[in-house]
């Protein structure tokens, strides 16, 4: 599949607001979050900053951008509708609660009950982008659950490793170690699903084959002899996306160490010596890493992945 | 509305015939023909003078070869369109139901003036059968000649898709395949027709007739008689022609 730039942006950078929405949610439950306007123009205002670009993102990339709105209407049968729907109910709850826990509008108690619906709807939102992916069945890679996995658990994990550098450089120690550690656990398992959504990828058995996709299976083997057309057209463009397979081990190996071993270690070092001078910069290094790391995964998820519409032009099996 | 009709009336779809098509992509240049003047146009083309033509068709004539484990090969021709799935993914998925299938004939369309150009559809449908147009930005589709297979100003007999109408060979039928003692149901039985990528649960409307079986000689079919350079009769043939003969052979 093509790695369009911009559902690249949109993906990571939403799904890390929406992450840091849900972290800050839960920090404000405990109780070891400031009220205060100007921490919480930082990390609320970040957290909104990803979200609308990444939304506006992914509207710019529309054939007919005008029209967008039109988009809310198929919930009952679309997930992109649901995902657009979540999304705008979303802002209710969180823009509430980023308004009324910054500047100490209502009780705590109240603020967090709005934290908690707005964290939820923000895992719906979410979670419907996961099943836009998920719910393909031409294109295997995605059609499992490791997709949602993935989606479920990079976006907090990314938002937790932003808003431990963010409560580390603005000296909330008890929320920065909280983070930290919700951070590293996330890491984890964000490896973890990784690792396991490429091996599922490797495991399973072919879905269609040029046999299936051409009836011709029962002759022997089917290849190609004559393209309808001399040069690319859209179905190649789009879906018949190639590069990506040649360099998929090292850009693997780049989203391992820079996605997660690497922001892994950052938080590990936040955690043993919180106050070393040098546990800042090391946060931002694992902040950046992170960065680059997650819009690697994000670029060999659709990268990597084969669309059956291939075995009409070569491809054996997907 | 994207969600799919529980039924439909009728079942309008192709039968392609791969033992009958010579590959002539007649059926993909009169579908651009009819199309680029009908309800999707324009189809439109980018560069369409230059070195790299490229623009919107809905129908691909794609050519194979197959090869079995004896090392056998055979040629087969192969149009490739919409096939009018009986659930079609590419409707569900669209988010502004610009996408639909007709309750009435089960024919997928595409309305143009809500289409906001997303592409999820053409990702959903495992047969690349949409294809997106990068001027108007919307997505566009086989109507099945929708503005033409109902048109009373046409003859009865051309009311029929342009790729029906046009091929040269006969390869293609159209008809209610969801009617069983339609005519194209009853080719489809008797021939075998078959569902291209079953495993993809999108039950497809259009069938394909597979080619017949080779002759191999293993049959009792005889290759054709080759004709000699020195035939063994010698009728007709002049006194000096017979004697040469007698004497080369």
């Amino acid at each position: 599949m093509h790695p369009a730039k911009s559902v690249i942006f949109f993906t990571t950078a939403s799904g890390a607001g929406y992450g840091m929405m849900i972290v800050l949610a839960f920090l404000a439950s405990l109780g070891v979050l400031p009220r205060e306007a100007g921490f919480g123009f930082a990390t609320f205002g970040l957290a909104f900053a990803l979200i609308v670009s990444g939304l506006l993102s992914s509207t710019l990339h529309l054939g007919r951008p005008e029209r967008a709105w039109r988009a809310l209407s198929q919930w009952r049968s679309s997930w992109l509708s649901r995902e657009g729907l979540a999304a705008v109910i979303a802002f209710v709850p969180l823009g509430l609660f980023a308004i009324s826990w910054s500047f100490n509008l209502i009780t705590s108690s109240a603020a967090v009950a709005l934290g908690t619906a707005g964290a939820a709807l923000s895992l719906v939102t979410v979670y419907c982008t996961a099943m836009i992916y998920a719910s393909l069945r031409p294109v295997p890679a995605w059609f499992n659950g490791w997709t949602v996995a993935g989606y479920l658990v990079i976006g907090p994990m990314n938002g937790a490793v932003i808003l431990a550098f963010l409560l580390d450089a603005s000296d909330v120690d008890q929320a920065a170690a909280i983070t930290r550690l919700l951070a590293l656990v996330l890491l984890m398992i964000g490896l973890g699903v990784k690792l396991a959504y490429w091996r599922n990828i490797h495991a399973s058995a072919p879905v269609s084959t040029a046999g299936s996709a051409t009836g011709l299976g029962h002759l022997g083997r089917v290849e190609m002899t004559g393209s309808p057309h001399d040069n690319d057209n859209y179905l190649l463009r789009e879906m018949g996306f190639r590069i990506a397979r040649k360099h998929a081990d090292k850009l693997r190996r780049i989203t391992v160490w820079s996605g997660f071993i690497i922001p892994m270690l950052a938080m590990v070092d936040g955690l043993v010596f919180p106050f070393e001078p040098l546990t800042l910069p090391f946060t931002v290094i694992g902040l950046v890493a992170c960065q680059v790391g997650v819009a690697t995964e994000r670029w060999l998820f659709f990268a990597e992945a084969k669309h059956a519409v291939t075995l009409y032009y070569g491809e054996q099996a997907v | 509305m994207t969600s799919l009709p529980e039924t439909t009336g009728k079942k309008l779809g192709l039968v392609v015939d791969l033992d009958i098509c010579v590959g002539c992509h007649a059926c993909a240049v009169n579908c651009k023909e009819w199309n680029a003047g009908a309800k999707s146009a324009p189809l439109t083309d980018y560069d369409p003078y230059g070195k790299k033509p490229d623009g919107v068709w809905f129908n691909r004539v794609h050519t194979y070869e197959t090869t079995d484990d004896a090392g056998r090969g055979q040629t087969v021709h192969f149009p490739r369109s919409c096939l009018h799935c009986e659930d079609a993914p590419c409707v569900t998925v669209c988010p502004t139901g610009a996408s639909y299938k007709r309750e009435e004939d089960g024919i997928v369309l595409v309305n143009e003036d809500i289409c906001i150009g997303c592409k999820l559809c053409s990702w959903a449908c495992p047969y690349g059968a949409r294809e997106y147009d990068e001027n108007q930005g919307v997505m566009k589709k086989c109507t099945l000649c929708v503005d033409k297979i109902y048109n009373e100003n046409l003859p009865e007999e051309s009311r029929v898709p342009a790729c029906v109408s046009t091929c040269p060979a006969g390869a293609r039928s159209f008809g209610d395949l969801g009617d069983p003692d339609s005519e194209v149901s009853r080719l489809v039985a008797a021939r075998g027709g078959y569902d291209l990528m079953p495993e993809q649960l999108t039950k497809p409307v259009n069938k394909y007739l597979p080619p017949r079986p080779r002759q191999d000689g293993r049959e009792g079919a005889k290759a054709p008689r080759m004709l000699d350079h020195v035939d063994g009769t010698t009728d007709g043939a002049g006194l000096i022609a017979r004697w040469v003969d007698k004497i080369l052979s």
